[in-house]
């Protein structure tokens, strides 16, 4: 269905940039946003002084720190989205907003964080002052999970995720099935934390058990990283060093209420299931149409479940989706190309939209989906909130 | 007695007069005084009329099993120093709301729609910790 929406491949990707994935950073992540900027204002063929908006994450800086070390003197646009780790994909609407508008020329959004080290510092070590923002989810965390020993996502997505799993009779082998396929790409990566450590299917099966139904290996990897993008507007990223990828269409989307995961009247109409509808409007394609799915993967049953609200299959019908190869390399839905969350490292998802713009370059390497034209990133953060960015590869 | 305490929060606006009836011993739910829909979280005005009128009412403490998870490593010391490993379960109760609690039968028992009710242990002033049992169990 054809769209006219005026952000329609207003915007484009032109610029990436991302640290190595690492466990035990020597880098606060101030530092490794900084490095990770510099390389996608590079790549863009642009000098820091040409960034006149900057989205940085809720938490570890600001805006007005990122400008002070790049030497950006004369900023015209700077915001932060909060939705957690579905704030990268989101933000990139904000720049496609900013950008189609006329409000800024060129926009970085960066990332970056010590999502290994600042658990366990180091000796000697200080923690920055800045932490994570805790946004909007931090009275009902306090006050009715933290006290009944539930501190971690791996706990609070599982009110969710057991029941689904319950509910529609989920078999492990179908989370394994995410597990193994991100794992499968990360030994394509040469940036993948997991890159030399393949998974099968029964060491998947004898892992601890870290939440029920979470194993080990359906939970994401922590990491020290940082990841930056640069967007334009189409016009202008026409005379960037790459060839251009445009912003087709995207959404955020929030559960209701956003604030408890427990109270919803229907638990699995998550942040995505709102955003998802109005993204491929926008962008005027459907999920079938996508080439490769770059899905957020923080823990693997929430990448079922975003796999449904995309609309690439029905309710509790996820399980039988990812079955056959589908969703590896080679399959009609490659997900996770890089590795993902799960096994190249967590980096809010950041690390998905630059492995969509590689594809879409046609520079993802062994990876590479072959002939990519159109691919999806999503995000997902907090207590289910969503973001989808529909992403082509330009003229 | 465990070695480490468990947390207990010190809570803020509508939930501190929900911890403060379970403190006194019973449950009570909040409820919009003029459409009778129960909220949980309290919230400060009702999203479904508009009303400010917002009592707690008690609650006979009944409800189901509508999801959980079972935690195998020690995130909570508090709860660690009890023994690996704990359940943490989603109540929905007759009233139709959802509550989050600990649970105070076998693991082995829990299922989805499992009839339980609830238990309460004050921690203080302040607050006090909601459990749930299978129905007809004695503490």
């Amino acid at each position: 269905m054809p769209s006219s929406h005026p952000l329609r491949a207003a915007a484009a990707l032109v610029g990436i940039g991302e640290t190595d994935y690492v466990r035990g950073a020597d880098e606060t992540p101030v530092q490794l946003m900084l490095r990770a900027s510099a390389a996608a204002i590079a790549d863009a063929g642009l000098e820091p002084g040409d960034i006149d908006g900057i989205l940085p994450p809720p938490g570890y800086t600001s805006a007005e720190e990122l400008a002070a070390n790049l030497g950006i003197e004369d900023l015209h646009y700077a915001a932060t989205v909060h939705l957690g780790g579905a704030s990268p994909t989101a933000s990139l609407q904000s720049a496609a907003m900013a950008i189609h508008s006329g409000l800024a020329k060129n926009v970085l959004v960066v990332v970056g964080w010590n999502g290994f080290s600042a658990f366990r510092p180091r000796p000697g070590i200080k923690r920055p002052r800045m932490g994570l923002d805790p946004g909007s989810v931090g009275n009902v965390t306090m006050d009715y999970y933290l006290p009944y020993g539930a501190r971690i996502p791996a706990q609070f997505y599982s009110f969710i995720l057991m029941r689904y799993k319950q509910l529609y009779g989920i078999p492990d082998e179908a989370a394994a099935e995410v597990a193994l396929a991100c794992r499968a790409h990360a030994q394509l990566n040469e940036k993948a934390l997991m890159r030399g450590r393949p998974l099968d299917l029964d060491e998947y099966l004898a892992a601890p058990w870290v939440a029920e139904p979470l194993r080990k290996f359906d939970c994401c990897v922590e990491t020290d990283c940082g990841a930056a993008v640069v967007l334009t507007s189409a016009e202008r990223a026409r005379d960037c060093p790459h060839p251009p990828v445009l912003y087709l269409g995207g959404a955020e989307g929030h559960p209701y209420p956003a604030d408890d995961i427990t109270n919803r009247p229907d638990p699995f109409k998550v942040g995505l299931s709102f955003a998802a509808p109005r993204a491929f409007a926008m962008a005027g394609v459907g999920p079938e149409e996508m080439d490769f799915l770059q899905v957020y993967d923080c823990f693997t049953y929430v990448v079922l479940l975003q796999l449904e609200a995309l609309g690439l299959c029905g309710r509790g019908e996820a399980g039988d989706f990812v079955r056959d190869g589908r969703i590896r390399l080679g399959g009609d839905m490659p997900l996770n190309t890089h590795g993902g969350l799960l096994s190249q490292g967590h980096m809010w998802g950041m690390n998905h939209v630059i492995e969509a713009t590689r594809q879409l370059r046609h520079a993802a390497g062994p990876a590479q989906v072959e002939g990519a034209e159109l691919g999806l990133v999503t995000g997902w953060g907090d207590y289910g909130d969503g973001s989808l960015a529909i992403l082509g590869r330009g003229p | 007695m465990s070695a480490a305490p468990k947390y207990v929060p010190d809570p803020d606006g509508r939930n501190a007069d929900f911890y403060q009836h379970l403190v006194q011993g019973q449950l009570h739910l909040q409820r919009c005084e003029d459409c009778a829909r129960f909220l949980h979280p309290p919230r400060f005005r009702c999203a479904g009329c508009g009303s400010l009128a917002l009592a707690f009412l008690p609650s006979e403490g009944r409800g189901r099993v509508f999801s959980w998870t079972v935690t195998h490593r020690p995130v909570d010391p508090g709860w660690a120093a009890e023994g690996l490993p704990w359940a943490t379960v989603v109540i929905e109760m007759e009233e139709g709301v959802r509550l989050v609690g600990g649970w105070r039968g076998q693991l082995e028992e829990l299922r989805l729609d499992l009839e339980v009710e609830v238990e309460i242990e004050p921690a203080g002033e302040n607050f006090a910790f909601l459990y749930f049992r299978p129905s007809g169990q004695e503490s």
